[in-house]
């Protein structure tokens, strides 16, 4: 049980290959970190396999999520969370509406919803915040309030964009611990995308490395 | 992943392609028939250019013509002179949402209620008059043509009043694209002065977005009806009202002439369009030699505030012009010299209160059926193209622009022969088909931008949390786009509002509009009533824009982040 990605391999509109075919296997609570030069296609990575390519790229090879090929379903159905630099919490619902988003269609009954938003809320130090507006929120916070909400739509595997890279310095630590905490609670698979040589270390994951593919 | 969407998009372009190319294409084949000899109804059936011999030798052609070229040309120019110049005057002291705001008033009212207004103002018996009366030491309306000279000169200012607004806004939302601030600086640190560095370095990276437009403006100066009807010389007229009184004459035989004017409509239009090509590439070429040149020309200053002065005058009278409607529709004894009525009164709109509620009916409905479907198709085109994960091909934003590059005399008289024969002519379908021709592109324009500035990440966190297409649009999407959404609807209310041509043609006189009946009434006697109807027709798209701000402010008054950012 894992995600797993077989020959992976992608295209720009222009018909480049990204990087070199990639295979890698990313076991159940285990954090892998990608790094690789600016443009080497790393978001186009996530973006694969979360569903999320613009249209023009390519993707070939096979994408298993637990057993599952995701790689030719929409991003609604595929149950791969994401985070990415910013929160983008939705700014037309309140904070805890934004958490109630994506909580599943088996928990039921209003009570029993709310109750689970709540204590979401509870564990990311926003205890009583549900009607505010997401916009009152200081930046760890919505990078928390984004963490459950991600959390509470029980994906089976988390992508992570540089979730980190936009937060100041003296809560990155903090939102670090918190996130990689929270993830490894689940126990599901994990990819995250960095620059920075801390989330790397942090995770005490695995790292990879992308690159250009050889030109022949 | 491109497959996503697919049915949408087929519904989309089907409904653009049959719905609103295929009638404008109709259209021209018509007109462009009876311009060729072939009307079959007057038993006329073999190709000829008799049409055209006809129409070079009524009465008046050749003034018309040359009134055409001189108020479309004219007003364009001079209008783009004036919102550049007044752009890099105040560009620096205000704010895009600011400027939008009080260029609202100017951009919701109908051309015609302006031009009646504006009528009302510029005549010898005019408010401007009555102001200088007591100076001048009139005691009755000095004889002179303010109104409907022969040199098109009330026309031209009263396009200008309402096409500066609108170029100010284009311009304004194209500068919000470029650093004009760290340039201007830049530019004057080396020596500019504030003018040259508009012209030498702002303008050239503002015009390729602000061309398209500027067409608009241009196409709709040359052909416009209703305004050069109301302030415009009456014999002979500009060309597009020649021909429309050709069309609607009595002698059916005048039709084929007409048609050739249609026809010789759309070429004009095409010449000012080359025109303006031919000028954009000349001052490319001019412009970097002047360029090279390095000339610092510190004399332009005083031009940015004649321009400044000139923008500030006409909105002033644009002002004056509207707030005249009211009070000549409350007006009761107004005699000439005096600068407000003698006797108030609410008779004027009583007495007419049959006519004014049929019209006003009719025009509601017709402005809310037509925007309700314009905004529906701008939706689902919009959201087509989302779910194909790409942007919008040339030809596709080509075809959004077209029918307000055409003349519309050119067509519909043409679309409407088209209508008769699938026998909807005359009835609200059919005016309602001809005004969302014009209704869909300015509110598929309005929406598109904002729609796309919606930020993509926003929709992946929702898609990676579950929600499907469906869920998207209408949880996220519409409720965050609010505010444009109804932006753009108020657009299309003033615009189908201010429909006069498509109404009168459709509905063979039969349907009633404010429009209709202020154009109709503009030319009779009794300024009071036709105060009611251009007062009304006022204050239709004004509802329209202020309900546009005032139910997003309500809904989202504790959401900061959609409070005010997402301006039109």
């Amino acid at each position: 049980m894992s995600l797993d990605l077989t020959s992976l391999t992608l295209r720009s509109p222009s018909g480049e290959l990204l990087f070199a075919p990639l295979t890698l296997s990313v076991p159940l609570g285990d954090v892998v970190t990608v790094m690789g030069p600016s443009g080497v296609g790393k978001s186009t990575l996530l973006d694969a396999i979360g569903g999320h390519l613009t249209h023009g790229f390519g993707c070939s090879g096979s994408i298993k999520l637990n057993g599952r090929e995701i790689s030719t379903i929409p991003a609604e159905t595929r149950q791969v969370g994401v985070m990415f630099q910013d929160a983008h919490l939705f700014p037309h619902l309140s904070v805890g509406d934004n958490l109630a988003f994506g909580l599943p269609s088996h928990i039921k009954g209003r009570a029993m919803r709310r109750s689970t938003v709540e204590a979401a809320l509870k564990q990311a130090g926003l205890a009583g915040r549900y009607d505010d507006d997401s916009a009152a929120l200081s930046g760890g916070q919505r990078a928390r309030a984004a963490l459950m909400r991600t959390l509470l739509a029980e994906p089976e595997a988390v992508l992570l964009d540089e979730p980190f890279s936009k937060l100041d310095s003296s809560l990155r630590d903090e939102i670090r611990h918190f996130t990689f905490s929270h993830i490894a609670a689940r126990g599901i698979p994990a990819l995250m995308v960095t620059h920075d040589e801390a989330d790397a270390h942090v995770t005490r994951g695995r790292c990879i490395a992308l690159k250009k593919p050889e030109s022949d | 992943m491109n497959t996503d969407g697919r049915y949408l998009r087929l519904t989309v372009l089907s409904i653009v392609g049959f719905g609103l190319m295929l009638p404008i294409v109709l259209g021209f084949w018509q007109t462009g028939r009876a311009a060729f000899g072939l009307f079959p109804a007057l038993g006329r059936d073999t190709l000829s250019l008799a049409p055209w011999r006809e129409l070079v030798t009524l009465p008046g052609f050749g003034t018309s013509l040359k009134l055409t070229l001189v108020t479309g040309i004219g007003a364009t120019v001079f209008s783009l002179l004036l919102a550049t110049g007044f752009c890099a005057a105040v560009h620096s002291r205000i704010t895009p949402g600011a400027g939008a705001r009080m260029l609202t008033p100017f951009l919701a009212i109908p051309h015609a209620a302006l031009a009646v207004g504006l009528a009302f103002v510029l005549a010898p018996s005019g408010w401007i008059a009555r102001g200088l009366a007591p100076f001048v030491g009139w005691d009755r309306p000095p004889d002179l043509a303010t109104v409907n000279d022969t040199w098109g000169l009330a026309l031209i200012v009263g396009l200008m009043i309402k096409e500066v607004p609108f170029l100010l806004l284009v311009i304004l939302s194209a500068l919000t694209q470029i650093p004009v601030a760290k340039h201007v600086s830049a530019g004057r640190s080396l020596g500019y002065g504030r003018g040259v560095v508009w012209i030498k370095i702002i303008m050239p990276q503002v015009w390729p977005m602000i061309r398209l437009p500027v067409w608009v403006v241009l196409a709709y100066a040359l052909s416009v009806v209703d305004v050069a009807m109301i302030l415009g010389p009456s014999n002979p007229p500009t060309l597009a009202v020649a021909i429309t009184r050709w069309f609607n004459a009595a002698d059916p035989g005048q039709i084929m002439p007409a048609s050739a004017g249609a026809i010789l409509q759309v070429l004009i239009i095409a010449l000012g369009i080359a025109v303006f090509v031919l000028g954009e590439c000349l001052m490319r070429r001019v412009g970097r030699w002047w360029l090279r040149r390095g000339g610092r020309g510190l004399s332009t200053e005083p031009g940015l505030q004649l321009a400044s002065v000139i923008t500030v005058v006409l909105m002033a009278i644009g002002m004056l012009a509207m707030l005249s409607l009211l009070i000549w529709s409350l007006a009761w004894r107004w005699p000439f010299p005096q600068f407000l009525p003698e006797s108030w009164s609410l008779r004027s709109w009583v007495n007419s209160s049959n006519g004014w509620q049929r019209a006003l009916s009719n025009t509601v409905f017709l402005a809310i059926t037509t925007t309700v479907l314009s905004v529906a198709l701008a939706i689902a085109w919009l959201e087509g193209e989302d779910r194909a994960r790409r942007g919008r091909a040339a030809w596709a934003e080509a075809l959004i622009y077209l029918p307000l590059v055409i003349p519309q005399v050119g067509f519909l008289y043409g679309l409407n022969i088209a209508f008769l024969k699938i026998g909807i002519s005359g009835d609200m379908t059919a005016v309602i088909w001809a005004q969302a021709l014009f209704v869909f592109p300015y509110v598929m324009i309005a929406l598109s931008d904002p729609w796309r500035a919606l930020n993509r990440r926003t929709l992946d966190s929702a898609a990676s949390l579950g929600a499907g297409p469906l869920k998207r649009l209408v949880k996220i999407k519409l409720p965050i786009l609010l505010r444009p959404i109804l932006t753009a609807t108020a657009i299309g209310v003033a615009v189908s509002v201010a429909q006069y041509l498509p109404t009168l043609f459709m509905g063979a006189g039969r349907i009633a509009t404010l429009t209709t009946e202020a154009v109709t009434l503009s030319s009779g006697s009794d300024r009071r009533v036709t105060g009611v109807y251009a007062a009304l027709q006022t204050m239709l798209p004004l509802v329209a824009y202020l309900a546009a701000f005032l139910i997003p402010a309500f809904l989202h008054r504790n959401r900061r982040d959609l409070n005010g950012t997402i301006q039109t």
